[in-house]
């Protein structure tokens, strides 16, 4: 039982291993990659990164990846705050077979709804515009943030509304002054899960842009098939990319043993 | 079956504890006779779940020895020291039957299926879970999970001691009452050592030959439940114990006579020469009214069914006293006197003699 | 908890629905409409019937990927199933390293799947990358590029480096809330180490564990970015899984009738998978 820790140490190693990579690649010229292997940069540059930083298609793309993850996020976790409450609270006509219909959406594969999306959006005049891609990761993230919500609002006892309607507070007084605070690690917790698998779909995000609104990951694949062989380039980006994801891990690493606890992701 | 001695025990959930209040327990000296009811009891963070799981082997101490039968059992297991312990919130393995729950602890141990049968159905009777082995243990309500627990303590015939941490908590108080007798009686039958840990006296006096009365980390007092009644060792045991608590008031000591407002006051033990934070401790059982003695002034009576609680005050200090149904009450003003056998002096909170 | 009957509750669900349907009901009306007509260009439609569903039935094109598919998310499943549950397991419950386990473990589900198809594309180059460097230095000639074997070890090998995660957080999570008298008490009862997983972690951990094998079951059965920008689906054929083929296509060829059938049969595959394991599962439990 003393070697218990070797499995999750062999594994974080694992899991380690490719990011160094990664970051290896990305602080080594063009030469040194294609002229020979090392562990480590012999030649340390951060050219790559400063190319990345003063080229405005590519920094872009990071901004309108922040963008409509951000405006998603916001989005999802508006419209699923009174949603979740209604159904954590209330019975109501067909409530159990919408959030079974919610939830299918969760199974949706995007490969499957690419195409109409592209139709959709155009159709509507939204086609590459950042609002296109926040609304379409709505498909997936607001049945989530539903999910999420609604399971820790379960946990709060129904005596808590009732306590403030007899302290004189009006339904949305009480909602978003008593309720809200109440469930903010629920909140927390629906924003994380929001944000991170907004941040991480790239197939819709691709699809519904072209130039204005395209996202860092499009800029990264349509700069490996253009541009040829630049490895060190796209390493750079690619670490750039897990930047605020570790950034988001951080300030809630206290609460995903928490959202993960509900087993609802 | 054992004789358990706690030898100078300490015990801190800090990695180097430097002060005080860093000690959950101070000092602990404890004998637990083979075959003996004790309770553990005090209010919550005393320590008494702390003491009760270094008895079992959960914890081990930071100081002191543990002795099982005169054997030094401080570095042992649970299961080498072969006890038996009921947790405050029912464990039961849910996925399987009751029987199989009863039967686990024997299992685990390598006890043939024939015994093993017998003993299940021995306890499963004893505890009128007999009609329901078959069921699975996961649907049942609190108490049911609770005798279950219990039940598993009780299968094997050879524990050196049965511990309880507050077994009843999340029983409904109606069967509190039944599950508490049932085990009085069952301690009865097999005359096993019963460790039993709670904050609620009436458990205590009621389950326990001996109760062990804890407070901050130390033992207050151990006595039978009418020693702590009628001669509590510390006004802590006479204010916690008992319902309502024992009156305490400010007195002096002149002259081997003990002094309340100014009246002498008749008392059981030896007094003295003189000394500073003296109180008399009399429990309102033992106030009356009289025709002369400490003056006071009634200010409630509340019916508690066979007597009434008085509440006087004397120069701004409550005294409490019980009257039997049927008896008169004066009004107004009055006169109480205490019953010299069962009124004591404290020193610091300590009684004297 | 008691809800009281409210069918006002209906406007606080309004804006949910309306987007959701907004971007599940029109699309999917448009798919339903296209698997059903042919078209020869300039938005001409014709009513086609049930062509494209027998035709898509019948292909060995899908017959091939969703055999492929399949394949995937079983050997997916059976490795980060039980590999997740035993990293779980031998986590550690408190002090400081569980913070760090907790954010280095998380890492991999915060990286867009692009940048981790590109990850693995750096990191498994037979000359450049390191995996590469090491199997071909082990003497076992390795070429992802190349090798149907090797293309599937990489892409597999990817799936569990990025995936695994979730599964030990989930049954990590599920394990942090078994409270310590179950452990004390199995201590107590004198049970082994595997009679305290068989009947005490385990039976608690069932729920997190059906919500991991979905998530990973449907999650595996769409996998799309990570496998095109590592192998394009390559070599040949030999990875490309249900969505890939799906998007080639749909926007590779433009081939809509085919395509629109065939998303219909794949949602409704997975729907239908999902059920059956959800159902099972829960029958399980309640036995």
């Amino acid at each position: 039982m003393r070697l218990k820790f070797l499995l999750p140490a062999i594994y974080i190693l694992f899991l380690l291993l490719p990011i160094y990579w990664l970051l290896n690649m990305s602080f080594k010229t063009t030469n040194e990659i294609l002229g020979a292997f090392t562990l480590w940069p012999r030649n340390f540059t951060l050219e790559n990164y400063r190319e990345i930083f003063t080229d405005p298609t590519w920094y872009w793309g990071y901004i309108n990846s922040l963008i409509y993850v951000v405006i998603n996020t916001v989005l999802s976790v508006l419209v699923a705050l009174p949603a979740a409450y209604a159904f954590s609270r209330y019975r109501f006509m067909g409530d159990k077979h919408l959030f079974f219909w919610l939830l299918s959406n969760r199974m949706a594969p995007p490969a499957v709804f690419a195409l109409p999306f592209l139709q959709l959006y155009s159709a509507v005049g939204l086609f590459d515009t950042h609002i296109a891609v926040a609304l379409a990761h709505t498909l997936f993230n607001v049945p989530l943030a539903v999910w999420i919500l609604e399971g820790f609002m379960s946990g709060v006892p129904k005596e808590l509304d009732e306590t403030a309607y007899v302290d004189g507070y009006s339904f949305w007084g009480f909602f978003v002054k008593i309720f809200v605070p109440t469930i903010a690690a629920g909140i927390g917790v629906a924003c994380f899960f929001c944000f991170m698998f907004s941040w991480v779909e790239l197939l819709l995000a691709k699809t519904l842009t072209s130039v204005e609104a395209k996202p860092i990951a499009a800029t990264m694949t349509r700069t490996a098939s253009t541009s040829g062989y630049e490895l060190g380039l796209l390493a750079a980006a690619g670490v750039l990319t897990i930047v605020p994801g570790a950034f988001v891990i951080y300030f809630v690493r206290n609460y995903i043993a928490k959202g993960f606890a509900l087993g609802r992701v | 079956m054992a004789t358990i001695r706690v030898d100078n025990v300490r015990h801190s959930y800090f990695a180097n504890p430097t002060r005080d209040e860093e000690w959950a327990l101070k000092k602990i000296t404890l004998e637990c006779e083979d075959g003996g009811a004790y309770a553990l009891l005090g209010p919550s963070g005393c320590g008494k779940t702390t003491l009760l799981n270094l008895i079992s082997g959960l914890l081990k101490p930071t100081e002191g020895r543990i002795y099982f039968d005169g054997a030094d059992a401080t570095e042992t297991t649970p299961e080498q020291r072969n006890i038996a312990q009921v947790f405050q919130f029912p464990v039961i393995y849910d996925t399987m039957t009751i029987y199989d729950n009863l039967a686990f602890p024997l299992r685990n141990r390598g006890m043939e299926a024939q015994q093993v049968d017998q003993r299940v159905r021995e306890v499963a009777r004893m505890l009128e879970l007999d009609g329901v082995l078959s069921r699975r243990a996961s649907g049942l309500t609190a108490d049911g999970k609770q005798k279950i627990s219990l039940g598993r303590g009780l299968v094997r015939t050879d524990v050196n001691v049965i511990m309880f941490d507050e077994p009843l908590t999340v029983i409904d108080p109606h069967l509190k009452w039944q599950l508490r007798s049932k085990l009085k009686e069952l301690h009865h039958r097999i005359r096993r050592t019963m460790i039993y840990v709670t904050h609620d006296q009436t458990e205590a006096l009621t389950f326990a030959d001996r109760v062990v009365v804890m407070k901050d980390g130390e033992i207050v007092q151990i006595g039978t439940p009418i020693e702590l009644f009628e001669r509590p060792r510390h006004t802590f045991v006479g204010h916690f114990i008992g319902s309502p608590g024992m009156n305490l008031l400010p007195c002096e000591v002149k002259a081997d006579k003990a002094y309340v407002a100014g009246r002498a006051v008749k008392t059981l033990t030896a007094l003295p020469k003189d000394g500073t934070g003296l109180e008399l401790g009399v429990r309102p059982e033992f106030v009356s009214f009289a025709a002369e003695g400490v003056p006071v002034e009634i200010t409630k009576i509340a019916d508690a069914g066979r007597f009434r609680i008085v509440e006087t005050r004397h120069d701004g200090r409550a005294i409490k006293l019980l009257v039997p149904e049927g008896q008169a009450i004066p009004e107004g003003r009055a006169h109480v006197k205490f019953d010299p056998e069962h009124t004591q002096v404290y020193e610091n909170g300590w009684m004297i003699g | 908890m008691t809800k009281t009957v409210n069918h006002k509750a209906w406007l606080f669900v309004l804006p949910v629905v309306a987007l959701v349907a907004f971007n599940a009901i029109i699309p999917l009306m448009t798919v339903v409409n296209f698997s059903v007509q042919e078209s020869f260009g300039d938005n001409v439609f014709f009513w086609a019937g049930m062509q494209w569903f027998e035709q898509v039935l019948h292909s060995d094109r899908f017959h091939a990927a969703l055999l492929r598919q399949l394949l995937f998310t079983a050997i997916v499943l059976a490795i980060e199933v039980p590999l997740g549950l035993a990293i779980a397991l031998a986590m550690p419950r408190r002090g400081a390293w569980v913070s760090v386990c907790l954010v280095l473990m998380a890492l991999p589900l915060l990286i867009p799947w692009n940048v981790v198809g590109a990850m693995w594309n750096i990191f498994a180059l037979p000359e450049l990358g390191f995996l590469g460097k090491l199997i071909n230095g082990l003497g076992i000639h390795y070429n992802y590029t190349r090798q149907p074997l090797g293309a599937w070890f990489t892409v597999v090998l990817m799936d569990v480096w990025h995936w695994t995660s979730l599964v030990a957080l989930l049954c990590y999570a599920g394990l942090v809330a078994i409270p310590d008298a179950y452990y004390q008490a199995a201590k107590i009862d004198g049970a082994r180490p595997w009679a305290v997983f068989r009947y005490i972690q385990l039976p608690r951990l069932k729920h997190v564990l059906t919500i991991a094998i979905l998530l990973r079951f449907m999650d595996s059965f769409m996998i799309y970015t990570e496998v095109v920008v590592l192998t394009g689906g390559g070599p040949g054929n030999a990875t490309t899984f249900l969505s890939i083929d799906l998007v080639k296509m749909a926007l590779g060829q433009f081939d809509l009738g085919p395509a629109a059938a065939m998303s219909i049969v794949y949602f409704l595959i997975i729907l239908f998978m999902s059920w059956l394991f959800y159902t099972l599962m829960m029958r399980k439990e309640e036995r």
